[in-house]
């Protein structure tokens, strides 16, 4: 897949800009769209999803001889959802109103499309310590761009930032921001402004 | 009454694709044309219909019972894709047409959030199994609706000018965002949760 001479350094940095998995590629949009209406809660499962591509990453990179080429797919999903429950289990625990919000939406990081990718063109592929700075790259670039959903989102649709009030009071909130129209617009136009600046090489 | 309810919110107010973005790749992916988003939305409301029978009683039965509910993700996407699995090869013996228009789909499937949001969903609102049930067929033709209806969009949408940077998935989400607030007017229609 991938040309072995890549520094580290490039492996890492190619998924917050270039391979940017939300903007560049629109993989994984189900949890970027749903979860951005709040800054906490996109805080949350970012560093959630983070935490389960970098342990996934590195457990099939580890175990990459072992898998037979028939049955990766099970077997990776098995192991996604391992650490899924692990992320689960910690949010219920520690952070119970999050975890109230988010809901069901924890449980379908199983299926972003962004961590099955990373385990298939890439951990499948490539030594531990390889996979785990891609898919930490990975990881960023969807921090990155959860983040920024967010921070238009939630102080255009609740005139607060993390819960704090930024607006003030003069600010009419923007229901229409943390609806879910709301959500495609921005991330429309986020994908628009960066394809004008950086252009897609390949079709996706 | 109550089952109609349940029916009417899945398909349009509480939508699936477009209220609670789920299955969101595919809507993307396959909504190039009619033929294609059509196969998907066919395969799709099936695959949720029977993943739905088939995890209901497995939480209810096997995992409340012994007190590992955190258990569910792993047993509900084992369920899904085995199911996934099950149904290609009996289709793929049992009626090529069939294979054809959906067969290439059921793949795909496996990683479309709609399936497993649909089961969890299920059992956060703590549905009956007939309720599950009806969620799920309603669920499942509500997402057909939404890409077919992104899908007829986008074919006539190739004769457009849209700016450059804007092309493939940038317009597709201003369009999936226009047919959200055009969904956002059901909301009057049913109050449930």
């Amino acid at each position: 897949m991938t040309d072995q001479k890549d520094s580290l350094i490039t492996i890492f940095t190619r998924g917050i800009i270039k391979d940017n998995p939300t903007f560049r590629m629109a993989l994984g949009i189900c949890s970027t769209l749903a979860v951005t209406n709040k800054v906490a809660n996109s805080i949350a499962m970012s560093l959630g999803t983070t935490f389960v591509i970098v342990c996934s990453s590195l457990s099939i990179s580890l175990m990459r001889s072992f898998i037979p080429r028939r049955v990766r797919m099970p077997i990776y999903t098995i192991i996604i959802a391992t650490f899924v429950v692990f992320v689960d289990i910690y949010l219920k625990a520690f952070h119970p109103d999050i975890s109230k919000q988010i809901g069901p939406y924890v449980g379908l990081i199983i299926t972003n499309c962004i961590i099955m990718g990373r385990a298939e063109s890439f951990a499948s592929g490539n030594g531990p310590i390889r996979a785990g700075l891609d898919a930490l790259g990975v990881g960023a670039g969807y921090t990155v761009s959860l983040l920024a959903l967010a921070s238009i989102r939630e102080p255009l649709g609740f005139g607060t930032y993390l819960g704090y009030t930024v607006l003030g009071d003069w600010w009419e909130p923007w229901l229409f921001m943390v609806m879910p129209p709301g959500a495609f617009f921005v991330l429309g136009v986020y994908i628009w402004v960066l394809r004008s600046i950086l252009p897609v090489s390949d079709k996706p | 009454m109550e089952l109609m309810i349940i029916f009417i919110a899945a398909v349009f107010t509480h939508n699936m694709a477009l209220t609670y973005f789920l299955g969101m790749c595919p809507f993307i992916a396959v909504s190039g044309d009619l033929r294609t988003a059509w196969g998907m939305s066919m395969a799709v409301t099936f695959v949720m219909t029977l993943a739905s029978a088939v995890t209901w009683p497995l939480y209810h039965k096997l995992l409340v019972p012994y007190n590992v509910e955190y258990l569910q993700y792993v047993v509900f996407i084992l369920v899904i894709a085995a199911l996934v699995q099950i149904v290609e090869m009996v289709i793929e013996r049992s009626s090529p047409i069939l294979y054809n228009s959906m067969g290439v789909f059921l793949p795909l499937i496996t990683v479309n959030c709609a399936i497993l949001g649909v089961t969890l969903f299920m059992i956060v609102r703590k549905y009956t199994y007939i309720e599950s049930l009806i969620y799920s067929v309603g669920s499942g033709i509500g997402w057909g609706v939404a890409i077919l209806a992104m899908a007829a969009i986008r074919e006539k949408l190739r004769f457009a000018n849209v700016p450059e940077g804007l092309k493939g998935p940038g317009i597709t989400m201003i369009i999936a965002g226009l047919m959200a607030m055009g969904f956002m007017g059901f909301a009057g229609m049913l109050n449930v949760q």
